[in-house]
């Protein structure tokens, strides 16, 4: 069942998510980027603003419209919220009998993420299987995702560097969301509504609207359809796992490393990306001690460091461990890819290093090989 | 997704441990027991590891060299912070401890075993050589074949005179002391003349990552199958549970899939530098 | 009793040369035992002979003033000790030492040299087996070069 919603009534649903104890957490206009944030009212959604994004270029701009959604993705992902950038695991202290250790309380206020992409979904996937999926779970992040409530946004607006179509991620929402809206521009801003769960039906039917009519439904299929033929980017996703796993010693990734800063930009800005490292530190009187998780990049030498050195010291190995994972060994490891095609990685790029580009370059000599100076 | 409340739990906070042996092996390594301060002991198996915390200073990886079945042990070298502030833990000493972690040696029964140690590499494997001298008779052929830096530098000197008589044990320095009356010489050469059916034979070997390729090529060149050479990789570790992402080895993640790995599981991928 | 011919089958450095070849070899050798701690030759004298171990371990080693002999590497059954008879000038490098009850087959170095000489084939191929117990040697020090267990490498 598909209802009709004006854009007024997205206050009712921020308030009717509000009022069941959610923290609801969306994008706003902040800083001259779309990122995410609490929202304490619709009002706070980036209407009449899209984004304009390139290889190592974002901005924001006004539309002619005033669409809540008609943007792409910013530099946030929701990860922030299931993965924070830092957090305290445990606190220990020494006592005369051994070490207590109190493991940090969990965060249990149930999250709302409204305006989530279908890339973003499947971002989401993506680290429940990381996190969620394996023998050992990851406690705070089982306790931070359990009971999300997700209100989805088909993606009428691709991003210059978006490529979901070919990830086979999107622009269409296809499920794990609770409610997944369409906003329709065609002269009527309207915003379609469709529930993927009991609870999202209750939600919805809280809202003021009506019921779909056919023509609805296609002015948002047709939107969505056209938005998928829009992608600022493509990739040929066939076999990258294979197309990786006989190329790590093609000479692209020498030419990649010469441009390459090792910021580690994209990993921070990827929403799949989920390496951490911990940081362990005293007190002052050194009884009591506690344990920090950070978010942490394999672009640093640091982070393949064993007694002796690092094991990938050059930038060509750093940027390969990334984008082999990245599209191949994630398969591996994981069972999926650990791309969904949102194009962060190549907006928020410094230099504008493309992994379309890339990985088009490779496939385009696969099997080239470059052995170093043995 | 059936994991239970207490392995989540246990994964990420440290459990303490007492100190409640240590002895010195050489210079710059310690052989630690561990004892738990409430609770049952560890089970581990020969080839896995726990993460090791000293209070306040950080946490590192560490292989378990103590016998199948006793107390935790760990052997472990001072060659950073941590490692050097564990080593300095005195009996009494709290130590946290995350684990066991990893998988163990597939030591079976019957056939042939050759056990190839470098340097600090005898440790995760003397739980094997324990397990073997216990099972003798459950093996045909058994050798340990262990190299090592210096004379002084060599681990377990006492054990390894006792593992003489049931196992064929030889000892080779890679540069020799004044007085040194034994082998000098790469320990992949001792593969060429250990007495073992290559036919028969399970290999397990531990080193440093040269030394374990060389090892295994010595084996495949007398004949011991790529599938029934074991080698154990190491690469950096936060998390030991697969959360962290740091050690992976390409498709793998060695907390999860490793330590322990069947040579050609490995071998291409330890040829690729900088993986 | 195995016979000189038999134990040339089965070591790496004859394994593969023609039955003709290797009775020409086993002609210049003949079965010696060394008691623990003999000299098998010296640094700086003549080398006219090469041994290949049966049982027992062999020490090379050099005296460094001061500190002593230095062991620089040990050769174990199936192992030639010397080569030195092959390549000019026919001198040794280093001590031979038993560190143990050693039995060896020893080969006359000239005896050998004149059959080379007179059968370029089979001096081709003695050159080449002595090449490649020569790189192996090689490769195996190279290894220890990397001080692998040292702190920085392990």
């Amino acid at each position: 069942m598909t209802r009709v919603i004006e854009p007024a009534a997205l206050e009712t649903l921020v308030e009717a998510l509000r009022e069941r104890g959610y923290r609801v957490l969306g994008p706003t206009l902040r800083d001259g980027a779309i990122v995410y944030d609490e929202l304490e009212s619709a009002a706070e959604l980036p209407a009449g603003w899209t984004d304009v994004q390139e290889p190592g270029s974002y901005r924001v701009e006004r539309r002619e419209d005033e669409a809540r959604f008609g943007y792409a993705v910013g530099p946030h992902s929701w990860k922030g919220y299931l993965l924070p950038p830092r957090l305290r695991l445990w606190q220990a202290r020494l006592n005369g009998n051994g070490l207590e250790v109190a493991e940090e309380p969990l965060d249990e206020t149930p999250l709302a993420f409204l305006g989530v992409r279908s890339c973003e979904l499947h971002a989401i996937g993506v680290q429940d299987r990381v996190f969620v999926g394996g023998r050992v779970q990851d406690r705070d992040y089982a306790a931070r995702r359990e009971g999300v409530f997700l209100v989805a946004v088909n993606c009428i607006e691709p991003g210059g560097t978006c490529f979901c179509a070919s990830m086979g991620t999107g622009p269409r929402a296809e499920g794990g969301y609770d409610l997944a809206l369409t906003e329709v521009l065609d002269g009527e801003h309207r915003l379609l509504a469709e529930a993927g769960s009991e609870r999202g039906a209750e939600l919805l039917a809280e809202l003021p609207g009506r019921d779909a009519t056919d023509g609805d439904l296609q002015a948002a299929s047709t939107a969505v359809d056209a938005a998928a033929s829009r992608m600022g980017r493509q990739l040929d996703a066939t076999d990258l796992h294979g197309l990786l796993r006989r190329n790590l010693e093609h000479p692209r990734w020498d030419e990649v490393a010469e441009r390459c800063l090792t910021c580690g930009n994209c990993t921070m800005a990827c929403p799949t990306c989920f390496c951490t490292t911990v940081e362990d530190a005293t007190d002052l009187t050194g009884q009591t001690a506690e344990r920090h998780r950070v978010w942490d990049s394999c672009y640093s030498v640091e982070y393949s460091h064993i007694h002796g050195g690092a094991i990938r010291p050059s930038g060509r190995a750093r940027y390969r461990q990334w984008l082999t994972h990245k599209f191949g060994t994630w398969h591996d490891q994981f069972g999926t890819s650990g791309c969904v095609g949102c194009g962060r990685c190549i907006t928020w790029c410094p230099v504008g290093i493309d992994v379309t580009e890339e990985l088009t370059a490779i496939r385009a000599t696969d099997g080239e090989a470059n052995h170093g100076d043995d | 997704m059936a994991t239970t409340a207490t392995e989540t739990h246990a994964a990420m906070a440290p459990r303490p441990f007492r100190v409640a042996r240590r002895e010195r092996e050489t210079a710059d390594t310690w052989t630690l027991e561990l004892e738990p301060v409430q609770g049952d002991p560890l089970q581990v198996a020969p080839g896995q590891f726990t993460m090791l915390y000293a209070f306040g200073v950080g946490e590192v990886p560490i292989s378990v060299s103590g016998e199948p079945g006793g107390p935790l042990v760990h052997t472990v070298r001072a060659v950073g912070a941590v490692t050097e502030a564990i080593c300095a833990a005195g009996e009494e000493t709290i130590l946290g401890v995350r684990g066991p972690m990893g998988n163990a040696w597939p030591l079976g029964t019957g056939g042939d075993v050759v056990v190839v140690a470098g340097g600090i590499g005898l440790a995760p494997l003397r739980g094997v050589v324990y397990d073997l001298v216990r099972r003798r008779d459950a093996f045909g052929e058994a050798a340990l074949l262990y190299g090592g830096r210096t004379p002084a530098d060599l681990l377990y000197r006492d054990e390894l005179e006792r593992w003489r008589e049931p196992l064929q044990v030889d000892v080779t320095v890679d540069a020799a002391e004044p007085g040194w009356e034994g082998k000098v010489g790469f320990v992949a050469k001792l593969v060429g003349s250990a007495r073992f059916d290559p036919a028969a034979a399970t290999a397990f070997v531990c080193g440093p990552e040269i030394m374990m390729r060389t090892s295994a090529e010595a084996l495949l060149e007398r004949g011991v199958p790529a599938e029934r050479i074991f080698v154990s990789m190491e690469r950096n570790m936060q998390c030991g549970v697969g959360l962290c992402g740091h050690c992976q080895l390409g498709p793998t993640l060695i907390c999860r899939d490793g330590p322990v790995y069947r040579w050609d599981e490995v071998e291409r991928l330890m040829a690729v530098r900088e993986l | 009793m195995e016979t000189i011919d038999a134990l040339l089958r089965e070591v790496p450095v004859f394994r593969g040369l023609e039955p003709a070849q290797l009775e020409l070899i086993a002609g210049c050798g003949s079965n010696v035992h060394f008691d623990q701690g003999a000299v098998l030759f010296r640094e700086g004298d003549a080398a006219d002979i090469f041994y290949l171990v049966r049982h027992g371990t062999v020490a090379l080693e050099t005296y460094v003033p001061a500190r002593g002999p230095a062991m620089i590497e040990t050769l174990q059954p199936g192992e030639v000790v010397g080569w030195s008879w092959l390549f000019p000038p026919y001198r040794w490098h280093f001590d031979a030492r038993a560190l143990t009850d050693l039995r060896a087959t020893a080969f006359d170095g000239a005896c050998l040299r004149g059959k080379a000489d007179a059968d370029p084939r089979l001096g081709y191929d003695l050159m080449s087996r002595f090449a490649q117990v020569l790189i192996e040697r090689l490769q195996w020090t190279r290894l220890r070069l990397l001080d692998l267990y040292g702190h920085d490498g392990d």
